[in-house]
């Protein structure tokens, strides 16, 4: 109840500024430490200063910091502001920073639970308080674990069943030293299993699928044959929304055509040039091309003509793509329906008219639904819980390097357990695991002891 | 009114609440059913073990008997997980099963106030919802304040082997078949749990050449604080290995049904240990395990058993013979006593107060197996601690409530009242979150003080520990002030450690890996003179201080929820948005303080979160 909490107090992906709020009384402090110019330990209360948030040595934002000290502050509590410019992926990467520094995310109103603990809000307000835990606890109960796709959960699933093992292992060593026939979990196999532990978790953070969204954004792959219209219904995109430059590593930005942002969240648009100047050559080297891309990106929009039937080669792009995450997207429905789509999903089909530019936010809204912006948008939550989930990825990785200094200062295995049980715990907030006996029904499961 | 407390059991729970409650000049009854049976152990003839072992020590340091008692009577000692660091080390014994009920018994009849019957209890007296007394089985009543129950598995017990069961207690004697009953028309949530004990076979029929030899520690030992060793090191008695063979499975999976457990009786209930299962149990459920391991345990210098530990069944007697033939070393092998399972009643230990006081009736304590626990160590804490605030509620006073980041018995306590238990519960040093706080070495450290203020320690050993206090900061305050210069680099080179350039303390030299206490002795760096004992503690504070810290900043979190208080009269129903389950979790455990209410299942954050908002508004806390 004492530690200090943080949370981005404005809506994502609206206005061009976000607000991160952190509050308790480490606050000045853990915001210091993520400065660039780390001279706000010792600020006057009530002042604004310009400086830049760092990640070591990378600077992520240009900020302004608002220090507030108790008692003159919402919670009662040192408040901290920080305004950042940098968008969507910036605010979380500062976030994600405080998280990993000290601080904790705040529970749903927690900020206006210590306004009202600490005599800031009226006694009659109380109720209020109460009902606002509850219903913003509703809307979020079980977000942060839906928030995180079923590969990375099972995969971390995978990373504790491998964890508990160990634990369980040095546990029944512990509690049942007598028996000869156990394996006892000696350092150099800790050693050993722990190199194997830290490169999993390392992917999983580059791979955490949501991250990638946030971060970097959703690549998305135009195809179909020549003249369906690609290019009119990038165009149709890109003038309805202001192009972003982003530098932000790791998307396939060589072949990016544009990129435009939906709701805050960026779109990145592949190229499907490729395709259109091979085409005249053979039709399967412009198949073999698109294959390549599909496999690229996290949704494939498969453009086709609404005057036109269907033709072998659509039919073969619509097979390649059948286990991809994908859209049909009829064009010219300004011409005559000659498209025959029995045989097609309904579900994904979106009729446009590029040449009208109608029809485009229903492509629109269908990309929403398909990644669940809705959640993402309307609870800032599901941001924090994608920098929750990053920062305790981090934090794991930190006790793991423990683990390996106290290996190397050869400390007993009971000190060495500390750290990796935190490993497991951390993983199991993730995906939000936290059942108590699951060590010991691990143990008395994988060992075979008693009287 | 003739007592202030009675005492009903004589098992290791009675033994100590009576006694706590005797020393603190309590006029004490204890009520048991056969008076030579008090104190005994039916079952492993052993004390201590990973983490009980440090239980036993938490008990003497409080002011048990425990421990000191298990000092008279080992048969061997031993140190266990020293090599896997000092949080987890803890001495077990075999403790001799003739000498230890005797040296109790012996204990229980020089304390003053202390009164012993041999009677069977099958009621209480209440009024008011506040007991009164016993009703024995003849109905007579005997009046006192304060009832402690600590009738262990004497509650309906029924004896299960193959398809018999007979009620009765593990030593054949005759149990409460009325008092479970009556505590369920008072109200009480009663469950059923079962255990097992293993065959005891006669030594001269064991062929020992085919075993392999256990033994003691080769230096000295003691559980308690206070004693010195009265055991010779080279005269322990040494234990025996063994394994099973194939024709054990096989003839245990050939005779499956036959077994209790297995279809031999349809009507079991209890719900056993997870940690104590049936050799039967085991080869079902490890079934590419090719052999399991069992120890020969001796049981007495007085008589020839011993205890087959790891093969307890519920198979019938014909059965068991075969298995016991089948094993190295026991293919001629006397049965002395066959294995069997025990099913009995107990109470839903979260109708309990962290005082171990029941809610529902006033005054009424209980302790040990009772509460869903299983070993003697976990009922001898228990029984101390009741017997402790039974006293403590006589005479007026807050009773003594251990924190889980100051004591196992404290962790033991809160894990029954507050989660309640599936299965007999049973210490396991996974269950302590601040297992680094909670060693072996500092039981006296942490609790002693506890043990003054409720006046179990005398003066004499008080002081003591004043003094190993003060010996123990002035050797730290020492070690940093003495520094070693580059000019004894050489000594640091040949102790394999990287030399120095300035003046560096010995108490930062002592948290390199390389150097210990003992090598700076030996290369004459240290030169004055201490103890082992004050040596040991201080030596680990230094090379732990990374971890010791860590866990006193989590404990110190656990600390600031523990003092947040939930009042008494406290209506969980009128906070309306409260999650239901919330609600009747929270009405059904009652917890005391906000860190109590976190650590109940289907309470979420969210709950605390209104609770506290509530507390505030309603208490202004």
């Amino acid at each position: 109840m004492n530690d200090t909490i943080v949370a981005i107090s404005t809506a994502l992906g609206v206005g061009a500024i976000s607000i991160i709020r952190v509050s308790g009384n480490d606050a000045v402090r853990i915001v210091n430490k993520i400065t660039k110019n780390k001279k706000l330990n010792n600020a006057l209360s009530h002042t604004i200063h310009y400086d830049f948030i760092v990640d070591e040595d990378k600077i992520i934002d240009e900020v302004l910091i608002s220090v507030m000290l108790a008692p003159k502050t919402f919670t009662k509590e040192d408040v901290v502001e920080i305004n950042c410019h940098g968008g969507i992926a910036t605010t979380n990467k500062v976030l994600e920073l405080l998280l990993t520094n000290g601080c904790r995310l705040a529970e749903p109103g927690e900020f206006t639970k210590r306004a009202f603990l600490n005599g800031r809000i009226d006694l009659i307000e109380a109720e209020g308080v109460m009902d606002l835990i509850n219903s913003k606890t509703e809307a979020s109960r079980g977000l942060a674990i839906n928030q995180i796709s079923g590969k990375t959960s099972n995969l971390i699933k995978d990373l504790r069943q491998q964890i508990v093992e160990i634990l369980a292992n040095i546990e029944v060593n512990i509690d049942y030293p007598e028996y000869e026939d156990i394996t006892v979990v000696t350092n150099q196999m800790l050693n050993d299993r722990l190199i194997d532990i830290e490169k999993r978790i390392k992917e999983i953070l580059n791979k955490s699928e949501n991250g990638k969204i946030v971060k970097e954004g959703i690549n998305v792959a135009l195809i179909g044959r020549p003249n369906v219209g690609k290019s009119s219904l990038l165009n149709c995109l890109l003038e309805t929304d202001k192009a972003i430059v982003t530098d932000i590593a790791g998307t396939t930005r060589d072949c990016v055509e544009g990129t435009i942002s939906i709701d805050g969240i960026i779109l990145n648009i592949i190229d499907t040039a490729g395709i259109r100047e091979t085409n005249d050559v053979v039709e399967s080297i412009g198949v073999n091309k698109s294959i390549d891309l599909i496999n690229k990106t996290d949704l494939v929009i498969l453009l086709l003509n609404n005057n036109e039937k269907l033709i072998a080669e659509d039919i073969e792009l619509l097979n390649k793509i059948k286990d991809k995450n994908y859209l049909i997207v009829i064009n010219k429905t300004d011409l005559k329906q000659n498209i025959d789509i029995s045989n097609l999903n309904q579900d994904k089909i979106v009729y446009i008219s590029a040449l009208n530019n109608s029809g485009i936010d229903n492509l629109k809204n269908k990309i929403k639904e398909i990644f669940n912006f809705d959640q993402i948008i309307t609870s800032d939550l599901t941001y924090l819980t994608n920098a929750r989930s990053i920062s305790l990825l981090k934090n794991a990785l930190k006790s793991i390097n423990d683990i390996k200094i106290g290996l190397k200062n050869n400390l007993p295995i009971d000190m060495l357990e500390i750290d990796l049980k935190n490993v497991w715990e951390q993983l199991g907030s993730i995906i939000g695991e936290t059942y108590e006996e699951e060590l010991i029904d691990q143990l008395f499961s994988q060992f075979c002891v008693g009287k | 009114m003739e007592y202030e407390v009675i005492v009903v059991g004589g098992g290791h729970a009675g033994c100590e609440a009576a006694l706590a409650t005797a020393k603190k000049n309590h006029k004490t009854l204890l009520v048991t059913g056969r008076i030579e049976n008090i104190a005994t152990m039916p079952c492993n003839p052993s004390i201590g073990g990973s983490a009980k072992g440090i239980v036993v020590r938490e008990i003497d340091a409080l002011g048990g008997m425990m421990g000191k008692v298990a000092d008279k009577s080992l048969l061997q000692i031993k140190m266990l997980n020293y090599a896997k660091g000092p949080a987890v080390r803890a001495l077990r014994c075999q403790a001799d099963k003739i000498t230890y009920p005797k040296e109790m018994l012996k204990v229980l009849k020089n304390q003053e106030n202390l009164d012993i019957k041999e009677a069977i209890v099958e009621d209480l007296i209440i009024d008011n919802n506040t007991v009164n007394g016993v009703i024995l089985e003849n109905g007579k009543k005997i009046n006192s304040k304060i009832v402690i129950l600590t009738t262990g598995t004497y509650l309906k017990s029924d004896i299960l082997i193959g398809d018999t069961r007979t009620r009765e207690g593990p030593h054949g004697e005759k149990p409460s078949n009325h008092l479970s009953d009556n505590l369920k028309k008072y109200g009480f949530k009663i469950i059923r749990l079962k255990t097992g004990t293993p065959q005891r076979i006669a030594k001269d029929s064991i062929d020992f050449s085919k075993t392999k030899i256990e033994e003691g520690d080769k230096v000295y030992h003691t559980f308690s604080f206070d004693d010195n060793p009265v055991y010779k090191i080279e005269e322990q008695i040494p234990c025996h290995l063994i394994y099973t063979t194939p024709l054990t499975h096989q003839i245990i999976l050939e005779n499956l049904n036959k077994s209790s457990m297995y279809g031999g009786l349809d009507d079991i209930t209890g719900i056993g240990p997870r940690y104590c299962p049936s050799i039967e149990d085991k080869i079902v459920r490890f079934k590419d395990k090719e052999k399991h391991q069992l120890f020969l345990e001796p049981e007495s210098l007085y008589y020839d058993d011993i205890y087959l530990q790891g093969f307890s069944t519920s198979m019938p007697r014909d059965v068991q013979e075969k298995m016991v033939h089948s094993l190295p070393g026991l293919e001629n092998a006397i049965i002395n006593k066959y294995a069997y399972a025990i099913e009995y009643d107990a109470i839903y230990p979260t109708q309990l107060k962290r005082s171990l006081e029941t809610k529902i009736i006033e005054n009424l304590f209980t302790a040990g197996q009772i509460n869903g626990t299983s070993g003697y160590e976990e009922a001898a804490c228990q029984g101390l601690i009741a017997g402790i605030n039974a006293a403590l509620k006589l005479e007026n006073k807050e009773p003594l409530i251990l924190k889980r980041n100051e004591a196992y018995t404290g962790v033991l306590i809160d894990d029954l009242v507050t989660k309640g238990v599936r299965d007999p519960y049973r210490l396991l040093t996974s269950r302590a979150e601040y297992r680094l706080l909670l060693r072996h070495d500092n039981a006296d450290l942490r609790l002693r003080e506890y043990g003054y203020q409720v006046g179990l320690i005398d003066d004499e050993k008080y002081q003591r520990l004043l003094i190993k206090k003060e010996k123990i900061n002035n050797l730290i305050n020492k070690l940093k002030k003495i520094k070693i210069t580059p000019l004894q680099n050489d000594l640091l080179i040949e102790l394999g450690s990287t030399p120095i350039k300035d003046g560096y303390a010995l108490y930062d030299l002592l948290k390199r890996p390389e150097i210990t206490y003992q090598k700076l002795i030996d290369k004459k760096i240290i030169d004055f003179e201490e103890s082992e004992e004050i040596i040991e503690q201080v030596e680990l504070n230094i090379k732990y201080e990374g971890y010791i810290n860590k866990a006193l900043k989590e404990a110190n979190k656990l600390i600031n929820l523990e003092n947040k208080i939930i009042p008494d009269d406290i209506d969980y129903n009128k906070i309306t948005n409260l999650a239901s389950e919330a609600k009747q979790k929270l009405s059904e455990i009652r917890p005391t303080s906000i860190g109590q209410a976190i650590r109940i299942s289907g309470v979420n954050p969210a709950d605390i979160a209104i609770l506290t908002v509530y507390l505030k508004k309603e208490y202004n806390k």
